[in-house]
């Protein structure tokens, strides 16, 4: 038998050795040994799918990190009531594709019982705060995957990979736990549940090329094609029934695509005509601005507008 | 970053690193210039760090903005915690922790190196090795960084003088060297004007070596790989027990360190039970060897009892088990650490109950001397420890694998992590030693 610390030398250092993993290879790995963890140390995980692709690339990297068994974790989404039915009709399919369980908490629910009032702009993502937070504590799940990435805003460049919240799911920056190494620490008391991040060292393009190398589906919203819009501070929000366009908004038709799936209220789509994922990567790999800055009204409000949603027990 | 193909992005390797260094030596400047010369910041991210330099009366933006996440560092104008950033060239994708200088520095510096392939210490070219750059070398050296880089910066401010930068980089080499630091690359730089950092300098015709992206693009990644011992810590065991696989029983993990085949003989530890690897699944496809970072599924022939916490390693070259460890440990919960401290010890997958016996020492990295028999470490103190644990665990030295050979400390009862060890000698030797002549750790 070969030994192994013959073999290794001889495959040498440097950055052109055989046993450097590439950069997809790395984070990969790197998401997969956060799953098992999960799997191994806490009783009743749940994966947050929006059926956007951040959550749609961790349901595949679960999916790979089990096989051949089934994925040990039930799904939850948050339906603020105004999704893209492109989206909706995604969900369902990979649900029962994969024999997984769904979980939903429902804004409309809440705002019909009125526990969540409608606000004034119509936007409904920090709505979903409070219908998320009494699902956790309702189902008793004690960790809780999201598919948040480090790069996508500042507040979550400082964010943990496991990210303890009290009983009110609130996030206390300044209670965070060190993390060192790959030495996760996922004890909390009773009530208490953890965060997870699996994608947090991802950006937008290594998300993309990880679709593209997989060969990952996606609604087809991501792709460009062309839909009814109308302007509103600046981005280009589809016309519907979620409330617009208003006095004075126009609508037209145009040539667009969405780099971010959330709430229709606030979702911003672009001007692109990239069809094709290879498109797609290209036309992220130029762009001047980040997909949030592009894309979300919400995070536009204020220079913290993500912290405190983040306080409050927002993804 | 246009003229990058999808094809070349997707071949890059990833390199993790830290910067060091207050922001008086121009760490902030120099990160920006990183993020914003290799196009990593965006249009709005700008405008955003520009209207914030505004409102509070700055003339020009400021990059350390760019940093600054959270809203208390933004209103205090401090960085408090570790702040990860992500740029890539067409060479490589970086993750960079970039760790403050103010508050709670040694810890936030220890985190970020924990991961590190590679630190950047800053030091002004106006006040050469300081007090607080033997503090990070002895950090990175403590963490076993395997490169470390000397960006001697402001190099504009003492007329680019090759004798200033040739004076400063002797003696932290010397210096470092002497911790044990296998390699240190020193760098003149102007973070400010651009020099050296992304692109060669126009003043410095008598330095002939790398721009610090150059650096950072080609030093070698898979450092760990050429001398160490394979180990795999089983995070859990996949058992479908489907029609299609009424029997598969496979040990999932991440390799830690060195290389598995198919056929290699293993042994699983705690128990010592032995049999043999009949198959590799990476990911859902079958291979004839892993080797580290990758998360693999590992078959063995016989039916043997293993479960989530044990370390499968090769039978030839196994780790002792024990339940005394001494090891070199960073404090880094605001409540102390004691003598008599019960607490929680995760090592790889595994978390036992433990007990610090004693503290002999407590380090003061300004000078590296000893505090003999402290009594206890608060937030930030480095020293030794003796800790007993309740059951065997396998360790290597934290010299040999830095995988297996650090573990955390944990509070029983609500949980924070306390302290961060690494097992054996706190220091690598300066020269090679030979195996048998060291005095270290006999288990």
């Amino acid at each position: 038998m070969t030994t192994t610390v013959t073999e290794v030398t001889e495959g040498g250092e440097g950055t052109g050795s055989p046993y450097a993993l590439s950069h997809l290879d790395a984070l990969e790995s790197e998401a997969v040994h956060i799953f098992r963890e999960v799997a191994g140390e806490f009783e009743n995980p749940v994966i947050l799918f929006s059926g956007g692709k951040d959550s749609i690339v961790m349901l595949h990297l679960a999916l790979k990190a089990f096989t051949p068994a089934p994925v040990p974790f039930a799904l939850l989404h948050v339906d603020t009531g105004h999704n893209f039915p492109e989206v909706l009709d995604f969900r369902d399919r990979t649900v029962e594709k994969h024999g997984l369980r769904l979980h939903v908490a429902s804004v409309q629910d809440y705002i019909d019982r009125g526990v969540l009032k409608e606000r004034p702009d119509g936007t409904r993502n920090p709505l979903q705060t409070l219908p998320l937070t009494e699902k956790i504590q309702a189902e008793r799940f004690d960790a809780v995957f999201g598919g948040g990435r480090r790069d996508e805003e500042k507040a979550r460049a400082k964010e943990r990979v496991f990210s303890l919240r009290d009983e009110f799911s609130q996030w206390d920056p300044r209670r965070q736990r060190p993390e060192l190494w790959n030495l996760y620490n996922g004890r909390h008391a009773p009530g208490e549940h953890v965060r997870v991040f699996p994608l947090s060292n991802w950006t937008e393009l290594d998300v993309w090329q990880y679709i593209a190398r997989e060969g990952i589906e996606l609604p087809s919203i991501y792709f460009a094609h062309e839909r009814e819009v109308f302007q509103r501070n600046g981005m280009w929000l589809t016309a519907g029934e979620w409330g617009g366009p208003k006095d004075g908004e126009t609508v037209e038709k145009r040539l667009v695509r969405y780099r971010t799936v959330g709430d229709m209220s606030c979702t911003g789509a672009v001007d692109s005509d990239a069809v094709t994922l290879q498109q797609v990567i290209t036309e992220i790999a130029a762009s001047r601005l980040t997909e949030r800055g592009a894309t979300r009204a919400d995070d536009k409000l204020s220079e913290a507008a993500m912290e405190d949603r983040k306080r409050e027990g927002y993804f | 970053m246009s003229t990058i193909t999808p094809e070349e992005l997707a071949a890059t390797t990833l390199l993790r690193f830290a910067t060091a260094g207050s922001v008086d030596d121009g760490k902030s400047t120099l990160v920006g210039r990183l993020l914003h010369d290799s196009k990593s910041v965006l249009a709005d991210q700008l405008e955003a760090v520009e209207r914030a330099s505004a409102s509070r009366g700055q003339d020009a933006p400021d990059l350390a903005l760019l940093t600054d996440g959270l809203r208390a560092e933004r209103e205090q104008g401090i960085t408090i915690d570790v702040a990860y950033r992500y740029f890539a060239t067409p060479r490589r994708r970086f993750i960079l922790a970039d760790t403050p200088g103010h508050v709670q520095y040694t810890r936030n510096m220890v985190t970020g190196a924990s991961t590190a392939e590679l630190t950047v210490i800053l030091v002004d070219a106006r006040n050469g090795v300081v007090e607080q750059t033997r503090r990070h070398a002895a950090i990175a050296a403590l963490l076993r960084v395997p490169h470390v880089v000397l960006a001697v910066n402001k190099m504009d401010l003492v007329g680019y003088e090759e004798k200033v930068f040739a004076a400063i980089a002797e003696e932290f080499t010397a210096y470092a060297t002497e911790l044990g630091v296998p390699e240190i690359t020193a760098i003149p730089i102007s973070a400010l004007v651009g020099d050296n950092v992304v692109e060669p300098s126009a003043h410095m015709d008598w330095y002939g070596g790398p721009t610090v992206l150059e650096h950072l693009e080609t030093v070698p990644v898979s450092h760990d790989l050429a001398h160490c011992h394979a180990r795999l810590p089983v995070q859990y065991v996949i058992r479908p027990r489907t029609a299609e696989h009424p029997d598969y029983r496979g040990y999932a993990g991440q390799i830690a360190a060195g290389t598995f085949r198919v056929g290699d003989e293993v042994t699983v530890l705690p128990s010592g039970r032995t049999s043999r690897i009949s198959g590799i699944d990476l990911l859902g496809t079958p291979v004839d060897a892993a080797w580290t970072t990758q998360s693999v599924t590992v078959l063995l022939e016989d039916d043997i009892d293993v479960s989530r916490g044990d370390l499968i390693v090769p039978s030839k070259d196994a780790p002792a088990t024990t339940q005394d460890l001494e090891a070199t440990v960073c404090h880094v919960a605001d409540q102390p650490l004691t003598v008599g401290h019960r607490v929680l010890l995760k090592h790889g997958t595994r978390t036992v109950k433990a007990i610090v016996k004693d503290i002999p020492s407590r380090l003061t990295l300004d000078d590296l001397s000893l505090h003999p028999h402290p009594g206890q470490l608060v937030a930030n103190d480095i020293g030794r420890v003796k800790i007993r644990t309740a059951e065997p665990l396998p360790v290597d030295s934290y010299a040999d694998s830095r995988r297996t050979g650090s573990f955390i400390l944990i509070a029983p009862s609500d949980g924070p992590t306390l302290t961060a060890g690494m097992v054996g000698e706190s220091f690598a030797a300066p020269e090679p030693v030979n195996d048998d002549d060291q005095d270290g750790w006999d288990f």
